[in-house]
């Protein structure tokens, strides 16, 4: 029976819940000390001196890292990833709760002791932290996807089309900067070995950190090793290699011993990203007959100073491609601020961007008293509208189709505050959903033990989603041998390089390399076979493994007599090829969202979803439903839930835990219903799938918004959606 | 954290004793003491545990219902005779926190919880209430879940608790002990207004334990309940809530006592609303103009003006189903 596509148990489970797990702040390193972070009270300016008396003379304190003393890292162009600081490497502060020092100490609680003694003395500076006050100064970005693309692009004329249009809709969508809160913190022991280094680091990539480590150390890259074999969530904030890995390792070569580096839950509230704020002005105008005639979508996000590096939110991107319109116009715009960078988050652009687009679609929807569906149905695009290219694949259309069936859409009444239950409102709201296919080179090395048990190895990683998994089943079907017969590795920068675990790719990219290095290895077995006496007359494509025999025309060796001759090895690499020049690669989906508003205290609560998907291939049905459910969730999170705060007057996070930090609870999510709508993208890659990790939330927000309007009648342009909002 | 030391007390005595050491703290629970020591939000030199001490009874008779200070919010909500007796305390307190945060925390350390301020609870800012005249930056920050209600040009910070303002409504009485014996206060007495001295939040003197909480049965108690509002279905802090406890004799309120929670610096009983109810047929009119009278005073800002009407409507909404 093939593995790929059953709905198996992860393979990582047991070890997970027994806590056999090792996540990187759980290896123990010999005669390892702890670090503490320092961070600033002040959003601008800049540090003129440090009082480290009582800091330093308390117990256990083994050193205090500031911008004084601090070892010198090289140039950050050296250095291939988009974070430049803060490093301890000059005193400039530009945000609050910005790194300034660190404490290392014999013990956790003699460094977290002397760190909140560390006095400093600072220079104020003026600082921006209201980003609405500063969109008069948007920049555009230097750098945005990049380099792969210009941050504005049009076809058509979107504005002289708008004045022609019967139905039109202009309006502002705004959404608030939330941080992931993975449940593991960011950690890393680093330890030195003369001008070695290992670093256990919880890290969505790394092969990143191998490569910004050498850059700031100076050092070759075969000379940092970095071990990640589990990963307690990212969501995107471990993406990049951030300062705290850095420290760690510039903090153990001052101590001459292993430093471990934990975060404290509030301290990654400015230490590892978050999804920046968006302003977002859309102008959409359509025909009497709802055929769309302009679209016009001008994105702002909010970002640090530019020194420390440069993250652009890509919101309009969906805009360019979902729908046919022929007028189309897209800008992105930064608002630089006194605010840490911020970084990718679960569906970075898609999950902001869809959210007003959708939300806009509804309102034009609304406007030309049509079904939000249809409205979608009229300007289904059958091709890619912006890159006029065929889809590799799309089954839109029948995500719309099931999803509405599942969900009893054609039962909704259109009026808004038309449906209820008691004094209960009850709304129902639609958005359609889609991410962008990626995928990366990557390698995969795999060797057949003398026991006829197979290792694979590939220096990726497993964030949560399954990779240990899915990538044994794609294995064992390759193979064909039992998945228990099969070890896959993953976490080590010592194997064949992966892809960094971002943007839903891991399975596109690694799959085909733990295919071919199957294959690879086949062929190794099958030439050991027709090297054997009496096997000369038989083809190596004659023969087939089977039950533990390779198995020609009237002969047939068992696997263990052939692996007497030793283990037999392999290696294989992969990279896209030129499909991305042939086809627009997207995966799809459709959202349905019922909520139930109490018309008088404003409780919002979502009783209902289905959400049906067209993700390419399912290699593993159960991972699967796991990462849709939990990225509608996430979508739950915020439409209702998530909003980091930030005071005004001193650009300092006020909500920096997760008791004030809302996110949704097990009460908050219904029962949620998953239609994986069959598909095969072998235009995509040769595995046919398309990446699930980030759709399922896409246009969640919108869907829930959308359901609100028609519950209450009141159309909210901004999430999350509070109790106020809706009073 | 700072370094402390913890004394293991055998008896209450020995608990009051230690505790008269300065820069003492009681621990009980410990699920928001430990949080603030971690922020040094709190710095105590010394921890008396109360564990040890055997002080965690729940005791239930005729006339009344006894709590001793260590008892559990668990254990509380989910005993027969509170759920029969004293159902606005039982639902107010699992409506509170989450389920693994009720097993461990007690009846006293709830009513010493501090406030949920994010200013309060960040040493990076400055805040009246942590350091004294160092400035309230909630008054023109982010202060959607500020106080409407008994809030100082010093600090409009919430008192974040459910159970006290349930308390309030069933004329509870707190059994303290100190170093100079022993005393009973109405709940309604314990908290105090921030005024121009917000740091100091009760009129408990230093080293002054809790040991239990009387509340007698009444007709009223039987006839309670508890609703709170919030963002989130469960695990949040009330936006507002309300509880009621009617006394009624047929469809006539007799008497009403109703407080609310989320809106005030401290648990806020609501006269103005129990006087327009009282003696009146329990009638949708009637409840609906007592309910609007809610607040009086209140004192708001641009992020929480909502509270006002949202508290009317809680407090409506609380009395139509306790009416019921
Ligand atoms: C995430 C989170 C969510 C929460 N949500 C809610 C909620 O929705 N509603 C709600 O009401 N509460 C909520 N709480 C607060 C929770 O109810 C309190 O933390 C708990 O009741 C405190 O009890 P404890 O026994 O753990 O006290 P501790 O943390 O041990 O002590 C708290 C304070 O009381 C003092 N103290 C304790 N016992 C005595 C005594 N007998 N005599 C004198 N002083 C004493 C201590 O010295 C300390 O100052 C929440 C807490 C958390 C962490
Ligand atoms: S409201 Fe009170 S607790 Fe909050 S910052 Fe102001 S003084 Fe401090």
């Amino acid at each position: 029976m093939a593995m790929i596509g059953q709905p198996l148990d992860r393979i990582d489970g047991r070890a997970k819940v027994t806590g056999a797990a090792k996540y990187a702040a759980e290896f123990r390193v010999p005669n390892a000390v702890h670090a503490v972070l320092v961070q600033s009270t002040i959003a601008a300016g800049s540090i003129t001196g440090f009082d480290l008396k009582e800091a330093s003379d308390m117990p256990g304190v083994l050193a205090i890292i500031t911008p004084n003393n601090a070892g010198k890292l090289t140039h950050p162009e050296n250095v291939p990833q988009a974070v430049a600081g803060p490093l301890l490497q000059n005193k400039d502060i530009l945000f609050n709760g910005q790194h300034v020092a660190l404490v290392v100490a014999e013990t956790l609680e003699q460094a977290q002791s002397a760190a909140s003694a560390v006095r400093l003395t600072y220079t104020r500076g003026e600082a921006a932290t209201s980003m609405d006050a500063m969109l008069g100064q948007a920049y555009p970005p230097k750098h945005f996807r990049n380099g792969a693309r210009p941050p504005d692009t049009s076809r058509g004329n979107a504005d002289e089309s708008f004045a022609t249009g019967a139905v039109k809709m202009d309006a502002t969508y705004v959404t608030p900067i939330e941080h992931h809160n993975p449940m593991e913190p960011h950690a890393t022991i680093a330890a030195w070995d003369g001008d070695r280094v290992t670093v256990w680091t919880a890290t969505q990539g790394i092969s990143g950190v191998q490569s910004t480590l050498a850059g700031q150390f100076g050092i070759d890259k075969a000379n940092v090793r970095a071990i990640c074999p589990y990963v307690g969530a990212g969501f995107g904030s471990k993406g990049n290699t951030w300062p705290p890995a850095t420290l760690a390792a510039l903090a153990a070569r001052t101590v001459r011993r292993p430093v471990k580096l934990v975060l404290s839950r509030s301290q990654m509230y400015t230490s590892n990203g978050y999804r920046p704020r968006t302003v977002q002005k859309l102008k959409i105008a359509a025909a009497a007959d709802g055929a769309l005639l302009s679209m016009r979508h001008d994105g702002f996000s909010s970002m640090s100073r530019p020194s420390l590096g440069e993250f652009a939110e890509p919101v309009a991107l969906a805009t360019e491609m979902l729908y046919a319109c022929p007028n189309v116009a897209v800008t992105h715009r930064l608002v630089a601020l006194n605010a840490a960078l911020p970084t990718y988050m679960r569906a970075p652009g898609e999950a902001s961007g869809v959210y007003a687009l959708e939300s806009a679609m509804d309102e034009m929807a609304v406007a030309l008293k049509m079904d939000p569906i249809a409205f979608r149905l009229k300007n289904y695009a059958e091709t890619d509208p912006h890159e006029n290219k065929p889809f590799a694949s799309k089954a839109l259309r029948a995500c719309y189709e099931q999803g509405a069936r599942a969900f009893g859409w054609e039962k909704r009444s259109a009026e808004p505050r038309s449906m209820r239950d008691g004094n209960i409102l009850i709304g129902w709201g639609f958005a359609t959903s889609t991410y962008p296919t990626n995928r990366m080179p990557s390698a995969v090395k795999i060797r057949m033990e003398k026991d006829a048990r197979v290792v694979l190895q590939c220096g990726t990683q497993d964030i949560g989603t399954g990779t240990y998994t899915v990538m044994t089943q794609v294995a064992a079907d390759t193979l064909g041998i039992p998945m228990h017969h099969i070890r896959f590795e993953l976490g080590d920068s010592n194997m064949p390089p992966g892809p960094v675990s971002g943007g839903s790719m891991t399975v596109a990219s690694v799959s085909p390399s733990v295919q071919a290095a199957c294959r690879a290895l086949l062929d190794k077995i099958k030439d050991r076979a027709v090297a054997q006496p009496g096997w000369g007359g038989q083809s190596r494509d004659g023969l087939q493994l089977r039950d533990g025999q390779v198995v020609g025309i009237g002969q047939q060796i068992s696997l263990a007599t052939l692996l007497e001759h030793g283990p037999i090895e392999a290696e294989a690499k992969t990279q896209p090829g030129d499909e991305k020049k042939e086809f627009s690669m997207h995966a799809f989906g459709a959202q349905f969202a019922e909520v139930r508003v109490d018309p008088d205290l404003g409780e919002i609560r979502v009783s209902r979803y289905v959400g049906a998907f067209d993700g390419g291939n399912i290699l593993n049905a159960k991972t699967a439903r796991s990462q849709l459910i939990g990225g509608i969730t996430y979508g739950i999170g915020m439409a209702l839930h998530e909003e980091t705060l930030v005071d005004q007057e001193t650009g300092r996070i006020v909500n920096t835990n997760v008791a004030e930090y809302l996110m949704p609870v097990n009460a908050d999510v219904p029962d949620i219903q998953t239609i994986i709508v069959p598909n095969d993208d072998k235009n995509s890659n040769p595995l046919g799938v398309k990446g699930i990790g980030e759709l399922p939330m896409v246009g969640v927000a919108a869907a829930i918004a959308n359901a609100v309007y028609h519950a209450t009648g009141v159309r909210v342009r901004k999430v999350p959606i509070r109790i106020e909002d809706v009073l | 954290m700072q370094a402390f030391t913890l004394t293991q007390p055998s008896n209450i005595q020995s608990a009051v004793a230690a505790a008269s050491e300065p820069q003492t703290k009681y621990i009980a629970g410990g699920t928001d003491l430990l949080q603030l020591a971690k922020d040094d939000i709190e710095t105590p030199r010394q921890l008396v545990d109360l564990e040890p001490l055997p002080m965690s009874g729940i005791h239930a008779g005729p006339n009344g219902l006894r709590l001793e200070a260590l008892a559990r919010m668990s254990d509380v909500a989910a005993h027969p005779a509170v759920v029969h007796g004293w159902p606005v305390l039982s639902q107010a307190l699992l409506a509170s926190a989450s389920p693994q945060i009720r097993n461990m925390a007690t009846v006293g350390g709830n009513l010493l919880q501090r406030t949920r301020c994010g200013y309060f609870r960040d040493t990076g800012f400055a805040c009246n209430k942590r350091v004294p005249g160092s400035g309230c930056p909630a008054i023109n920050g982010e202060n959607r879940m500020h106080a409407i209600l008994g809030v100082s040009d010093h600090c409009i910070a919430t008192n974040p608790g459910d159970m006290a303002v349930a308390m309030m409504v069933l004329d509870a009485e707190l059994e303290l002990i100190g170093r100079n014996g022993t005393r009973k206060v109405a709940i309604g007495d314990f908290h105090r207004l921030p005024a121009d001295t917000p740091h100091i939040e009760t009129i408990l003197r230093p080293g002054e334990l809790i040991t239990g909480i009387a509340i007698p049965a009444s007709a009223a108690a039987r006839r309670s309940g508890y609703l709170k509002v919030r963002d989130r279905a469960s695990f949040e802090f009330a936006v507002v809530s309300a509880a009621v406890a009617l006394d009624m004799d047929g469809g006539t309120i007799r008497s009403a006592r109703v407080a609310a929670g989320g809106v005030g610096t401290k648990p806020w009983r609501l006269p103005e609303v129990e006087a327009a109810l009282t003696g009146k047929p329990a009638r949708a009119a009637t409840l609906q103009e007592a309910a609007g009278r809610a607040g009086e005073g209140a004192k708001t800002t641009a992020m929480n003006a909502f509270k006002l009407v949202l508290l009317r409507r809680a407090v409506l909404r609380a009395l139509q189903t306790v009416a019921a």
